[in-house]
């Protein structure tokens, strides 16, 4: 399977019309997990829409895997929030829509999608459509179309935001075990310290609009099954949200300090 | 698609409370292909039956009216009442001129509807998705728009070497508005996220249009063409009417110039059962081709 590919933004600058809605430097190795994690609203994903080839910056430069972004650019691939599957194409359809685009042959679309969507959880639901589903599990949809593409970066723009916390947690899960099978660079975009801290090896944060690094945080082991129960774990999210202005007054603090 | 049975539920992978099966979907596949599931058939005949019972109650007031040569500020003495219309109507299905007529309209409008549906969609489009498109073309088709295409029969003589032509390209003329600007609010209304997903996974331009665009569009796009066929059925109608040889409406202003008024009946009816069938098969289509759509908005 592909691996993942390095990600460069070199003094990249985007603006939505007028307003300027970020300013990034950013250096992600490949197979690397960051998570970019700032205020709603600060221009998080603006960012991974510039990565998609969906925005043009106006200045500076994004590379991948050292070549620079442009146009629709097949190594990258983005999992939306919101309801970006084709509503009129069943669960296996819009996976083989996927398939279809990357140039495999007709006769074994179908095939490798119902392997995808197995993958991911989804046996017996290959001929539901989108409408059918639950938002858990059309995420789940969403992440075997974008395997289907065999990125080499995914672009997670906050997909886990809208479901609740158990289902939020299973995709977490699954997403962590996808990763460590395919190896691909995320980029991965949410407002939730504690989903930062489960999923990124580095945890980028930003200031709001315009987005500017603020500072970059590396996650010692990350990734570790309960490490969200150590006091560890409450010392960094409590630093995490303090340095984004955001954290109870230091005498709730966990240290007490 | 499939229905899930409940055995099969019990395996769901997640634990998902709010996973929806899918809903059955009764008499909506039961058209164009042949009727699969059981039962079907008592519902349709009661469906059927529903539709018929207006349709009598309409027959006997008409039928009350016109035999006992009501005058009520409304004349109806001199109207042809249903028996004489359906005399009328018999000799009519036993000469071929009557098949002839009613071939000859629904050919001028499944080919100007077809033409309209088609270059509606296409034009639709292209002014929806294109700035340039849209700066040259929309001008011209709101200049036209409000020209009634009736207003159209002395120079579609003047310039169609047929008639047939002439009838032909003023129901295609009709038909083409409704399409073209459903469609360009449909563009305008996709979501942007189907497309943008298309891209990042590297769809070009044509599969985008293809395969997003198009289908995304297709509630709207059918909403413009049921009333398209409506305003296609008046259009070929009164062009037959002025200008035409043969056709349902050549027969029934015929008719009426003969003074053969319960001919005029049989026609106007010919053109009420056609202009019903065409819009269920419309319909119909359109149920198919969207059948991803929640009920409530279908």
């Amino acid at each position: 399977m592909s691996a993942g590919a390095p990600v460069r933004l070199e003094g990249l600058r985007l603006a939505f019309g007028d307003m300027p809605a970020a300013e990034v430097d950013l250096d992600v190795r490949s197979g690397e997990i960051v998570v970019l994690l700032g205020p709603s609203g600060c221009g998080k994903s603006t960012i991974l829409r510039a990565l998609a080839g969906l925005l043009t910056p106006t200045a500076g430069r994004a590379e991948v895997d050292g070549k620079p972004v442009g146009g629709s650019n097949e190594a990258c691939a983005m999992v939306f929030q919101e309801d970006a599957l084709l509503p009129w194409r069943s669960a296996a359809r819009n996976v083989e829509y996927a398939l279809k685009l990357r140039g495999v042959p007709r006769g074994q679309r179908r095939q490798e999608a119902e392997e995808l969507l197995a993958q991911v959880g989804l046996e017996g639901f290959f001929d539901h459509l989108p409408g059918q589903l639950s938002g858990g599990m059309r995420q789940r949809v969403q992440l075997a179309r974008t395997l289907a593409t065999r990125p080499r970066v995914m672009l997670m723009d906050e997909p886990f935001g809208a479901l609740d916390a158990q289902t939020r947690s299973e995709m977490q899960q699954l997403l962590i075990s996808v990763w460590r099978q395919y190896g691909t660079t995320i980029l991965f975009v949410t407002h939730d310290v504690d989903e930062a801290m489960l999923l990124g090896d580095r945890i980028v944060l930003l200031s709001p609009r315009p987005a500017v690094v603020r500072e970059i945080v590396d996650i010692r082991s990350p990734r570790r099954p309960g490490a969200q129960f150590e006091p560890e774990f409450a010392r960094r999210r409590y630093e995490i949200l303090a340095s984004m202005g955001d954290a109870p007054p230091a005498e709730l603090s966990p240290e007490g300090a | 698609m499939t229905t899930t049975p409940v055995s099969q539920q019990s395996l769901i992978p997640t634990n998902d409370p709010t996973a929806v099966t899918p809903r059955p979907r009764p008499g909506l596949r039961a058209v164009l292909r042949p009727l699969p599931v059981p039962g079907a058939w008592p519902r349709r005949l009661a469906a059927g039956a529903q539709a018929a019972l207006p349709l009598a109650a309409a027959l006997l007031v008409w039928y009350l009216l016109t035999a006992n040569d009501v005058v009520l500020w409304l004349r109806f003495d001199k109207v042809p009442g249903p028996a004489d219309v359906f005399d009328t109507l018999k000799g009519q299905l036993t000469s071929g001129s009557y098949y002839q007529d009613l071939l000859a309209s629904l050919r001028r409008i499944l080919l100007g509807f077809g033409l309209a549906a088609v270059s509606g969609v296409a034009i639709g489009m292209a002014i929806g998705r294109s700035r340039v498109v849209q700066a040259l073309v929309r001008p011209l088709i709101e200049v036209a728009r409000p020209i009634p295409a009736i207003a159209l029969v002395p120079l579609a003589i003047l310039m169609f070497p047929t008639g047939e032509q002439g009838i032909v390209f003023i129901t295609f003329f009709a038909a083409f508005f409704p399409v073209a600007v459903s469609t360009i609010h449909a563009m305008k209304t996709l979501p942007k996220v189907w497309e943008e997903a298309a891209r990042t996974m590297g769809a070009r331009r044509l599969s985008v249009l293809a395969h997003v665009v198009l289908p995304g569009a297709m509630p709207g796009i059918f909403s413009g063409l049921s009333v398209s066929m409506g305003v296609a059925w008046i259009c070929v109608i009164s062009a037959e009417m002025i200008s035409g040889q043969f056709g349902i409406g050549y027969y029934t202003w015929q008719s009426y110039g003969l003074l053969d008024y319960s001919g005029v009946v049989v026609g106007m009816l010919s053109i009420g059962i056609l202009g019903w069938g065409t819009a269920w098969l419309v319909e119909r289509l359109g149920s198919r081709v969207n059948r991803w759509l929640p009920r409530s908005a279908r």
